[in-house]
């Protein structure tokens, strides 16, 4: 873990400011019944300042979405510390949003309802937040939509109303699950590019899943290489393209040079799939 | 492209419903042909069986004379004891009464047993045990206990319809994307919220399921309470024609049946469609 410290330690000493997540010795082992229990994280110690753009590389297994999930207060970590903006995380809180692998949107409520239904768990007065939903929903391009019915809406529309559901509550913390695997490559590059968007215009703190090494150069500040199970991380690469960035970045040199080193970091530590 | 999708969809609706206007209806709809034109077939070999091939009125009686004993039966004011309407609307009401009790409990209970798996645990080989059991052995005991009246008929209907609400509705809970419940875990929703926002609204479908296979049951229940001995009701009368060998008035009990049957499913169906409209992908054979 000395190599992980080593490489955290620059960024952490430059930049005065707390960091907004500070994890320290960070596990979660599963127990089986029956059978050896899985270590999924295996003592991280990392930390994503405000306003950062992180994303999370490793093959299937690795613990990305388990990370991310404790990180998000869904799953209790078997040792170590985590730390939100300064407090010990205990649960879900509204600081930090999650976006999943598929949309999750209830097929029962409109565009509008599902993208509030953050609002209603939380008991906070609809009217209030019910311009500012339509205002985001403006942003990605869902205006016309908002009292229209998931399934009146494509891959993409959907991924990008659940973006909305996670931003309606202006969280400061984005923990985004392999948001857009499931897309086709168009759509992806487009969600990409609009997610670049609205994190440079409200400079959100982005923890970002991927499989995708391209994706993840493409949007992040840092990438964080993670071994294979059990998951540690095996690098964090800073990703020092200059931005605003579009998608001709991907056919320059120093783009070419970070993939190779972070495909390299991975082929070393189990590869990608 | 998705823009598109939308207006496809919704061109699609469109031309539907101007066609709903001109004459291509039926070509529209097949089905809306070719249903009649099956009535019209079985009709006619029964007719055939029964006039033509003069099989005797005691075994096979004739579209008319059954079409006599309903327009007959049907002709008298529905408070005469006598009539047809009095009848259904005692089987009817012992059906609904008895769907009504024992889909409402089948819904409750199945949630609670998904709900708390302790619960569900403990319970479990003592459903399997009852739901295996034939439930129409239990209507001579309803008699016992009840005597003549509805009470034993709706309790019987009540145990029927019971179990495949009970079931469908543990299957929809545990059928719940893990995912929506994260999603609402991830905003702090309580247990209350988790339940009534997320997890009841995802079973409708499966509890739909369910109660149109309970609707068509609650007729069967009924009929079979009346069968063991009741003072009114259709089954009752089936009863009362068969020993008396009033073969045609007989049939016209059992279309009659036939006839509700098709309306209780017809109505879980319209009312699935108001609640569960999103849901009718799953569930498009209803839209038949």
């Amino acid at each position: 873990m000395n190599t992980v410290r080593a490489a955290a330690l620059p960024l952490s000493s430059a930049d005065t400011a707390p960091p907004l997540i500070l994890a320290r010795g960070l596990s979660k082992t599963y127990a089986v019944p029956g059978a050896a229990e899985v270590v999924a994280l295996n003592n991280l110690d990392f930390e994503i300042h405000d306003g950062e753009f992180v994303s999370v590389v490793g093959r299937s297994g690795c613990g990305k979405s388990t990370l991310l999930k404790v990180l998000g207060g869904l799953l209790p970590f078997t040792s170590g510390s985590v730390e939100l903006n300064g407090k010990p995380l205990r649960g879900p809180t509204p600081e930090a949003a999650m976006v999943f692998q598929s949309p999750v949107l209830l097929p029962w409520r409109t565009v509008l309802e599902n993208v509030l239904l953050p609002i209603e768990f939380r008991r906070l007065p609809r009217r209030a937040y019910e311009d500012s939903a339509l205002k985001l929903l403006t942003m990605v391009g869902l205006k016309d939509f908002a009292r229209r019915y998931p399934y009146e809406l494509s891959g993409g529309m959907q991924q990008r109303a659940a973006l909305v559901r996670a931003l309606v509550q202006d969280p400061r913390l984005l923990l985004m699950d392999e948001p857009f695997g499931a897309l086709d490559a168009m759509t992806r590059e487009q969600l990409n590019l609009e997610l670049m968007r609205i994190w440079s215009d409200s400079r959100k703190t982005v923890v970002f899943i991927t499989h995708s090494i391209a994706e993840a150069i493409f949007l992040s500040d840092r990438v964080i290489a993670m071994t294979a199970r059990p998951g540690s991380i095996a690098d964090v690469i800073t990703v020092d393209l200059p931005r605003p960035r579009d998608l001709s970045v991907i056919n320059t040199d120093r783009f070419g040079r970070h993939a190779a080193h972070l495909r390299s970091l991975l082929d070393a530590h189990g590869g990608l799939f | 492209m998705a823009v598109q999708a939308v207006e496809t969809q919704a061109g699609e609706q469109s031309g539907a419903r101007s066609g709903a206007s001109s004459g291509s209806v039926l070509r529209r709809y097949p089905h809306l042909t070719i249903s009649p034109a099956i009535l019209v077939v079985l009709l006619t070999a029964w007719w055939l069986a029964s006039d033509v091939l003069g099989a005797p009125a005691f075994i096979l009686p004739a579209p008319e004379q059954v079409l006599q004993a309903l327009v007959r039966g049907l002709a008298r004011a529905p408070w005469d004891h006598g009539s047809l309407w009095y009848h259904s609307g005692v089987t009817v009401w012992e059906a609904l009464l008895g769907f009504a009790i024992g889909s409402g409990a089948g819904a409750f209970l199945g949630i609670a047993l998904a709900h708390w798996p302790i619960l569900g645990k403990s319970w479990y080989p003592y459903i399997v045990g009852f739901q295996s059991l034939p439930k129409v052995a239990l209507a001579p005991l309803m008699v016992v206990w009840f005597g003549f009246g509805i009470e034993g008929k709706v309790f019987i209907t009540a145990v029927i319809t019971f179990f495949p609400v009970l079931v469908n509705m543990m299957a929809g809970y545990l059928a719940v994307e893990p995912e929506r419940i994260e999603l609402a875990r991830s905003c702090n929703a309580s247990e209350w919220q988790l339940l009534s926002k997320i997890i009841i609204p995802s079973c409708l479908p499966f509890l739909f399921a369910g109660l149109g296979v309970a609707s068509v049951l609650s007729i069967i229940g009924a009929v079979v309470g009346e069968f063991a001995g009741a003072s009114a009701g259709l089954g009752m009368l089936l009863m009362q024609y068969n020993q008396s060998l009033e073969i045609a008035p007989l049939f016209a009990v059992i279309v009659l049946l036939g006839v509700i049957g098709f309306l209780m499913s017809h109505a879980v169906g319209l009312v699935e469609r108001h609640y569960c409209f999103w849901a009718q992908r799953a569930n498009a054979w209803r839209e038949l």
